[in-house]
């Protein structure tokens, strides 16, 4: 006979929650046997390849596609003017503007797609894209945001009214015919005042380049039309599947319940996998034209050179203290790089993201906040790369602002941060720039990171370097990065959270087997985040039956409840939230069942880990094994058979994780070589569903942090040229690249989450990127600088250390 | 990044090889580790109607050090030089260098023949050999021919080589004194920023001989005699140390790049030869 296991061998067996549970998607991956959309090979299938522009802006003088045509395995060949009769020639973007799916008429960035071969095989497509003749006549290129806004070149005449004349846009009046929208948020006058007014103001430009999140695997699709019962299936690297189920219904006509949208295996996606693309919208074009399967997946050079970039914002700030440090304001103004089309993935109400969370970690009292969009000759894009919504751009430009501060003041820049952070008892706390922050507990992981990395030791440390190196002992510099930041993630409440109408809330969908297994279904979709490995983990936890017995699916359009997807670090907040209530509800029945079986009223029995034991009677229990078996198989007088529940999710707020890193990087002077000694990270993300997750996620995001600070970045040049389209030239480390990373946590649950989980993907890419940063302008500070650019590429090191005088 | 239609040859001998590049010319070219022609097909900016796989043929591996006489076949890679302890000991700069190129995957496809043949400036075999005064060996329809390294390279992708010649094997006398290959760059897989090769043989606590070879710094390798000139006969103080730099910034004549300006690679080089030098010399 079995021995009686204890409450707490019971608790471990399930694999719940707080256990380091193996990731159970490994399994497949690191044997190769992942599901692609490369993979995806459907009977027939046809190949699709872009004929795409050589030039930044150009007007389309005309487009010969015989020599293509006539090639052997050319099946066709579109252009924009063979979409125009189905309206499809444009599509709506994410935010409210329309961008070209096949140039019509010019181009607009370099790389943008022109043509659209579908061929029998992907080699014979690449031949006939070369076929295709297209005549260009160059326009004025236009890749300063500053010089557009200026300039009498028109980028979108498509946006202009009768003369000339400039209507409202999406979000509003637009000021120039290069301008998008302009955002504010918060208190422009009061703020204008309390600058003029303070003892100390620390102004500065802060840019933030233009990068890409560049997942390992491009975007891709199948479109299949099956024109016999007229379903269309898209298989796809679609981050949010049901949304694209929307959109496609919306824009080609075709009824929603027609439409399967699959989002297969995702190798990763970061934000670039959210937005639609043309490639999509020409696939399913010539699937429904040719009645067959077409499959397009981009290859790396376009991935870069044409689908979602991130950031290229330019923060011009001023922020303002007593001689004492206090902040007593911050003001903001960014000019915001779009490209050629507004293609940003935000929420409908915020133009910029919630760069309005720019007031960081800090109690500033005052605030005021504007963004202006301008159009350039440059892809479109302005996707959240690891983080949600612009939430990078603002932590980077505070963190910054922050250390500018102190040198302002001559104070530490740890104590500066010390005596302005929020404190906890002013939780949950009104931002100046409209947010509630939930819950936080700044100064106990501030405290704990300092003692961990001994912070005064090491900033003898530093001043003994300085001193070496006046006395020309070494050329090294030490440079010490701090960073506390606090992220805004789990959009959101359908309130004010939607993306083109659809609110964002998500699901989940709970179905007990009878012997005591489950599948959950999410409208979420992992992309490498572990997915199938800790919902089940939330739910071991919520409904007592083992993690290793609960499948978790997503992705499918036709199975899955309706959700908006993965990306903002909203799958825990938001999906993880209903997972845990759907939880509760087979929670629910499972009580009354067990009642009944036990012949005590509903009442009288509690849940204990599996089961629900008679209160005071711990002997007498049934478990939810037993009592899944007899949801299904037994008469239960006033209850329906079968277990199943399903949580539509709204969250009431935000959730706001918030972490302390501290970085210490050696800088060669003469080199610009950095050599990241120690990175610290203490990260608190509310409850901690699987530790060794959390620390995956941890080391993802700073390695992508450690990419976007030292070096990763999409360039052009004057003309429009992307100089950064491979991997020869876009960063993107290695193991060789990437220090040990230590790290660490404090736990402030989300007083409004069920499970007081608040997600962590993205918090340390949002952390990090300002902490590499702020190493590099550290190590300088002695030596007079008070900021300078990413990314800290060696040649902008050494031109940084050149412009101080110390290279003699 | 898919590459236009090809004919794929694999030829057991060198008849074979000889055999195609004859009949197709210019529209041939042959194959070692590819790692610098199979990208250049697949962004179509090399165009090769006919691909020559030399894997299979006989007699272009194997490292040879017989007394201070060392030759290298074509076809041997980098991680051959790095596992190769005799290599190792007559010419421990080629193990240096090799451990620089790249990451361990494309060490153990990419060859030193493909290296130096294709007239890459970014390679690091080239200023290596021309350091080390290597001779190239080639075979064309005429038989063989030598050619020294130092005079093989005349811009970039454009070398001594004739469209239907091959290159068969280097060598070079073994080294003598000490040796440094010294490289910056930005990631793994990259190309250098800078990189310099240095010989310096040392008699008496002065410098008696030295050869200097920087890499990636103008369209061919350079080789800087002024630069080693300038060291010879000195004990290496500071100012021989200056000297040289200075010979070497007056012979290389780097671009612009995504690596940086041309006033930063002119820095770069000149504290990575320093650092370079020092380092042959610590060996010396």
């Amino acid at each position: 006979m079995n021995k009686e296991l204890t409450r707490e061998e019971r608790a471990d067996a399930l694999g719940g929650m707080g256990c380091k549970r193996k990731r159970v998607e490994d399994a497949r991956f690191t044997q190769g046997k992942g599901n692609y959309v490369d993979d995806i090979k459907l009977p027939g299938m046809l190949q699709g390849d872009f004929v795409r522009s050589p030039y930044a802006h150009a007007k389309i003088v005309s487009i010969d596609a015989s020599a293509a045509l006539a090639l052997d395995g050319v099946v066709a060949v579109l252009t924009a003017e063979d979409l125009a009769p189905l309206g499809l020639h444009w599509m709506p973007t994410l935010a409210g503007d329309k961008q070209m799916v096949l140039a019509d008429g010019k181009v607009l960035f370099q790389g943008q797609e022109v043509a659209f071969v579908v061929a029998k095989d992907r080699y014979i497509a690449a031949d006939a894209v070369e076929l295709v003749e297209v005549e260009y006549e160059e326009l004025p290129v236009l890749t300063d945001p500053f010089a557009a806004m200026e300039s009498d070149v028109v980028l979108r005449e498509d946006l202009l009214g009768e003369g000339g004349s400039l209507p409202d846009g999406a979000h509003g009046p637009r000021k120039h015919h290069n301008h998008i929208f302009t955002w504010e948020v918060g208190e422009k006058d009061a703020t204008e005042q309390v600058l003029q007014e303070a003892d100390v103001v620390a102004e500065e430009m802060v840019y933030y380049h233009r990068t890409h999140p560049c997942p390992l695997e491009t975007c891709g699709c199948v479109a299949s039309m099956d024109k016999v019962n007229g379903k269309l299936t898209l298989h796809g690297t679609f981050q949010a599947p049901h949304a694209i189920r929307t959109v496609v219904s919306l824009i080609s006509g075709i009824e929603e319940h027609n439409i399967r949208v699959i989002s297969p295996d995702i190798g990763g996606g970061f934000g670039n996998k959210v937005g639609a693309y043309p490639g999509y919208v020409c696939s399913v074009v010539a699937s429904i034209v040719t009645g067959v399967p077409v499959k397009w997946v981009e290859d790396r050079m376009e991935n870069l050179m044409t689908t979602a970039f991130a950031r290229d914002y330019w923060m011009k700030g001023k922020i303002s203290a007593t001689k004492e440090g206090k902040i007593t304001g911050l003001w903001c103004h960014t000019t915001a790089d779009h490209g050629g089309f507004d293609a940003c993935a935000d929420p409908t109400k915020f133009p910029a993201g919630f760069m309005n969370i720019c007031t960081g970690s800090y109690d500033i009292p005052t605030a005021y906040l504007a963004v202006d969009g301008v159009y350039t000759n440059k892809a479109p894009g302005g996707v959240s790369y690891r983080c949600s919504f612009r939430v990078t751009e603002a932590a980077y430009f505070i963190e910054r602002m922050i250390e500018i501060l102190a040198i302002e003041l001559n104070m530490d820049a740890a104590e500066l941060r010390r005596i302005n952070f929020i404190k906890k008892e002013q939780f949950p706390y009104q931002s100046a720039l409209g947010w509630e922050y939930d819950s936080g507990d700044y100064h106990t992981a501030w405290d704990k990171a300092l003692k961990a990395v001994d912070y005064d030791g090491l900033r003898a440390e530093q001043a003994q370097r300085v001193e070496d190196y006046k006395a020309g002992k070494t050329r090294k510099l030490m440079g010490i990065g701090l960073t506390h930041f606090t992220e805004i993630v789990g959009a959101g409440p359908v309130k004010n959270c939607d993306i083109l109408g659809l609110g964002m809330f998500d699901s989940c969908e709970i179905r007990i087997h009878p012997t005591g297994s489950a599948i959950a279904r999410l409208g979420t979709i992992s992309q490498g985040q572990g997915h199938a490995t800790t919902f089940a983990q939330i739910l071991a936890t919520e409904i007592g039956l083992p993690a290793d017995s609960i499948t978790i699916e997503e992705g499918d359009t036709d199975t899955a409840p309706y959700g908006l997807g993965t990306y903002g670090s909203r799958s825990t907040p938001v999906a993880g939230a209903a997972t845990a209530m759907a939880g509760r509800k087979i929670r629910a029945k499972a009580q009354m069942i067990a009642a009944y079986l036990l012949e005590v009223h509903d009442d009288d029995v509690e849940f204990d880990v599996d089961r629900f034991v008679v209160k005071g009677a711990p002997e007498k229990f049934k478990t939810m094994k037993e009592i899944a078996f007899a949801a299904y198989n037994q008469a239960i007088p006033g209850i329906e058979p079968g277990l199943e529940a399903v949580s539509y999710y709204d969250p009431p707020n935000m959730t706001y994780p918030f972490g302390a890193y501290v970085c210490v990087m050696d800088i060669d002077v003469d080199t610009g070589v950095t050599e990241i000694r120690r990175f610290y990270a203490l990260d608190d993300c509310g409850t901690r569903i699987n530790p060794m997750i959390i620390e995956g996620q941890v080391h993802g995001g700073l390695t992508e942090a450690l990419a976007v600070a030292l070096g990763q970045e999409i360039a052009y040049d004057d003309m429009g040229n992307v100089k950064t389209g491979t991997l020869m030239d876009f960063f993107l480390p290695t193991a060789w690249e990437v220090p040990n990373y230590e790290t660490d946590h404090t736990v402030t649950p989300s007083p409004h989450h069920p499970i007081g989980a608040k997600g962590v993907g993205e918090s340390p890419h949002v952390g990090g990127v300002p902490c590499f940063s702020n190493a590099v302008n550290d190590a300088f500070r002695a030596f007079g600088l008070r900021h300078t650019h990413m990314p800290h590429d060696h040649w902008r090191i050494w031109k940084t250390a050149n412009g101080l005088g110390l290279h003699g | 990044m898919i590459p236009a239609a090809f004919e794929y040859y694999r030829p057991k001998d060198m008849a074979g090889v000889l055999s195609v590049l004859q009949e197709h010319g210019d529209d041939a070219r042959v194959l070692a580790g590819g790692h610098s022609l199979i990208p250049m097909m697949k962004l179509r900016m090399a165009e090769v109607p006919h691909l020559i796989d030399l894997q299979d043929v006989e007699g272009l591996g194997g490292i040879s050090v017989d007394g201070d006489t060392v030759r290298i076949g074509a076809m041997t890679t980098q991680h051959d030089i790095i596992d190769n302890a005799a290599l190792a000991a007559a010419a421990p700069i080629m193990r240096e260098a090799s451990l620089q190129i790249a990451d361990p995957q494309v060490r153990y496809m990419g060859t030193v023949g493909g290296n130096v043949a294709n007239g890459d400036p970014g390679n690091d075999m080239p200023g290596l050999m021309q350091c080390l005064d290597a001779t190239f060996t080639l075979v064309g329809p005429d038989g063989e021919r030598t050619v020294e390294a130092r005079d093989f390279y005349e811009a970039a992708y454009m070398t001594d080589r004739e469209d239907d010649e091959i290159l068969t094997a280097v060598s070079f006398k073994a080294p003598k004194g000490g040796y440094a290959y010294e490289k910056q760059k930005r990631k793994i897989g990259d190309y250098a920023t800078a990189a310099a090769a240095v010989l310096i043989t040392k008699t008496d606590g002065k410098c008696s001989a030295a050869s200097i070879a920087m890499t990636n710094l103008s369209d061919t390798p350079i080789w800087s005699e002024a630069a080693a000139e300038a060291l010879v006969g000195t004990s290496l103080d500071d100012a021989a140390i200056a000297a040289a730099v200075a010979a070497m910034l007056g012979d290389i004549d780097p671009t612009d790049d995504n690596r940086g300006p041309v006033e930063f690679k002119r820095h770069a080089a000149s504290i990575i030869l320093r650092r370079a030098i020092e380092t042959a010399w610590s060996r010396a």
